[in-house]
């Protein structure tokens, strides 16, 4: 593992590194009307501080259901999850919620902005529930703005910017409240190749200040920008590989 | 939740009704329709009973007046104050019962009065001291006339402010000579002026002289002693019931009547107030009921609009959770965004109640007062109502599942 790292850019993930997610025997049924669906058959992940993985597989092979659980936003049906060392099932909704607003920034492929306020508000929306000060919110959210380079437009509102952008400030927002882990579901989903690409780059970039980053695509070319590429099929972890020839060669974008 | 997170969030909910403008207003419809009832319905009330209060209080109180004629089966009376049953020495009989704390003879008549060139018709009361105790007249300028005066008949006079202005202008008048039908009468005294009665007559322009003057000289009664009414105070509200019945069997004992229909009539002055506040009461207590009516519509209309408001914004509210918003923020968001429409609502209804109600005593006549505390009041029933119908859309919010509120399309 240290022999890949070496010869690529970036701080390179500690092997014997804190785990960030540990995953164990991960099974997740949803229950509809039709009756029980089971979508994940026993998934055994870890992801070591400062790592970056892609996650790959056909549609409907379980990798949202996946993204889903890891953020706290779903349950899972069985085995064992732990986030920064915590048991969440263990967890009450408060801390749950705690958790998504400080651990975890979570990335969505439709953006998930909120249409009525500015880019800034929306930035700063994480830090409300936070309980950070109105100076210090409005500090930060132009900060996180700048650094996705769209602090021009923090007075605008989404429907007023294009998609990349729109992506660039939904990263903002995750980041704003300093999350130790980014989950990304299919985030360049949405986007052209080269908005893709500068969205890739930011990510590359987070990842190289220590940031741990859990990536789903179904493009093998953004999934080359992880240093790990781990393959869904049918509810099944079936392949867990290093990224050999990374497209991210540590330039700032 | 904490105080740093109040402000967004009023901004917030601030924005969320701004968004729907037409829709807010028509929500917060109910709720002015029902503060504005509520603080129109405190306004008539407090005005009646204010009214009544001050009627009591320019009337004298715990007031009887007794009038000669009887009372027919249907409550009509007869006679009125026309037929001669009651006499002066009934009204000093009375003045001895338990209870009784004056109890005036009277003796009235219109009179031209003349003081050099000046002419004034008005209305001559023949009365006993006793009669300002009852009513609680003030003597401000001069001094009254006593028993004493009452008894040798002299010709001294009180005026009212009204006719004393119209006879002397701004001199004082006390110690000037006038004369009432003819006969000269020295003015020793001026009443403190006491303005227009609830009825509309002006109680300042009138002339008082002793009752036995008033008989003798002005009136010329074929009975004598013959008065027209006595008015009877009571020392108390309490005393009232017996002083009533009291002077009762006095009467029929006095004017032998052993059974046969009573041949005078009492009447109750503080109750005819009184009932007058009845009547503000009941129209109160309508304008209760249409604003209770009001405010449960309003609140409903609030709770529906807000669980509209909760299905349409399910993802933002999925949003909210996935970056960190914990049930009870959610909660106050939805919570706050409700009080805020209710109290709009009730902002505007106090203002519509407010001005109804001077509209109602511009047209009506009738007192109104628009209390501080009924517009605190009003306040208050608009939050209670806020918080009580934004409840349930409220916990819906806040019990919603992230991730199937972020799936919601
Ligand atoms: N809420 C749900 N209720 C029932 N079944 C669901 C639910 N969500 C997902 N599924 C099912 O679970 C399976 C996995 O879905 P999931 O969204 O995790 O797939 P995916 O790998 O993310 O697919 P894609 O690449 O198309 O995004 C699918 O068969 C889907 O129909
Ligand atoms: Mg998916």
């Amino acid at each position: 593992m240290s022999a890949r790292e070496a010869d690529q850019a970036g701080r390179p993930p500690q092997p014997d590194g804190k785990a960030v997610i540990a995953v164990s025997r991960l099974t997740k049924t949803y229950s509809t009307q039709a009756g029980p669906v089971p979508v994940l058959h026993g998934i055994d992940f870890t992801l070591r501080e400062g790592e970056f993985a892609a996650v790959m597989g056909p549609s409907g092979s379980g990798k949202s259901t996946f993204m889903n659980i890891l953020g706290c936003l779903d349950h899972l049906t069985g085995g064992r999850y732990e986030l920064a060392g915590q048991d969440v099932e263990a967890l009450d909704n408060d801390a749950l919620a705690s958790l998504r607003n400080r651990v975890i920034g979570f990335v969505f492929q439709g953006f998930n902005l909120l249409q009525r306020a500015t880019l800034e508000d929306n930035v700063a929306l994480p830090l409300v529930y936070a309980g950070v000060d109105r100076a210090t919110r409005r500090q930060r959210a132009r900060d996180m703005l700048a650094k996705v380079g769209l602090a021009k437009y923090a007075q605008s509102r989404p429907n007023q910017i294009s998609g990349g952008q729109q992506q660039r400030v939904a990263i903002a927002r995750a980041l704003v409240n300093e999350p130790r882990l980014i989950l990304a579901d299919e985030p360049t989903g949405n986007l052209d190749s080269k908005t893709s690409d500068e969205v890739m780059d930011l990510f590359c970039a987070l990842n190289d200040e220590g940031i741990s980053i859990v990536l789903v695509t179904h493009e093998l070319d953004i999934a080359q920008y992880a240093r790990r590429l781990v393959r869904f099929h049918d509810g099944l972890l079936v392949e867990d590989t290093p990224v050999l020839n990374r497209s991210w060669h540590g330039v700032k974008p | 939740m904490n105080q740093r997170m109040i402000v967004p969030m009023l901004g917030e909910a601030w924005h969320a009704i701004g968004a729907n403008r037409m829709r807010a207003f028509l929500t917060m419809l109910g709720m002015m329709i029902g503060v504005g009832a509520v603080v129109l319905m405190l306004a008539v009330g407090q005005g009646a009973s204010a009214a009544v209060k001050r009627q009591i209080e320019a009337m004298g109180s715990h007031l009887f007046v007794v009038l000669a004629g009887s009372q027919q089966a249907g409550g009509a009376r007869t006679g009125g104050g026309n037929a001669t049953t009651l006499t002066s020495d009934d009204a000093y009989a009375i003045r001895e019962l338990p209870g009784v704390t004056a109890a005036a003879p009277v003796v009235m008549g219109s009179y031209q009065l003349i003081f050099e060139s000046n002419n004034w018709n008005t209305q001559v009361f023949g009365t006993t001291p006793d009669y300002l105790t009852a009513r609680d007249w003030k003597i401000a300028d001069g001094a009254g006339f006593d028993d004493s005066d009452v008894q040798a008949a002299r010709r001294v006079a009180i005026l009212g402010a009204t006719t004393a202005k119209n006879l002397f202008g701004d001199a004082s008048p006390v110690g000037q000579v006038l004369r009432i039908k003819n006969a000269p009468f020295t003015v020793i005294g001026v009443l403190a002026p006491k303005g227009q009665s609830l009825d509309g007559r002006d109680q300042d322009d009138t002339v008082m002289v002793p009752l036995n003057t008033a008989m003798r000289t002005l009136s010329g009664s074929r009975f004598r002693n013959a008065v027209r009414m006595i008015m009877v105070q009571a020392e108390s509200d309490g005393a009232m019931a017996i002083v009533e019945s009291g002077m009762k069997d006095l009467l029929r004992e006095r004017h032998r009547l052993n059974g046969v229909d009573d041949d005078f009539f009492v009447s109750n002055l503080t109750a005819v107030a009184n009932s007058a506040a009845e009547t503000a009461k009941t129209m109160s207590l309508l304008l209760g009921a249409i604003a209770s009516v009001s405010l449960l519509v309003g609140g409903i209309g609030i709770m529906n609009i807000m669980l509209v408001s909760v299905t349409e914004r399910t993802r933002e509210i999925g949003i909210r959770m996935a970056i960190g918003a914990r049930q009870k923020d959610v909660m106050a968001q939805f919570m706050l965004e409700a009080l805020m429409l209710s109290l709009t609502g009730g902002l505007i209804g106090v203002a519509l109640g407010a001005g109804g109600a001077y509209a109602v005593q511009a047209i009506w006549q009738t007192a109104v007062e628009v209390t501080t505390q009924s517009i605190v009041l009003a306040f208050v029933v608009s939050a209670v109502i806020g918080l009580f119908f934004g409840f349930y859309p409220a916990w819906k919010a806040a019990r919603l599942d992230p991730i199937e509120a972020l799936r919601y399309q």
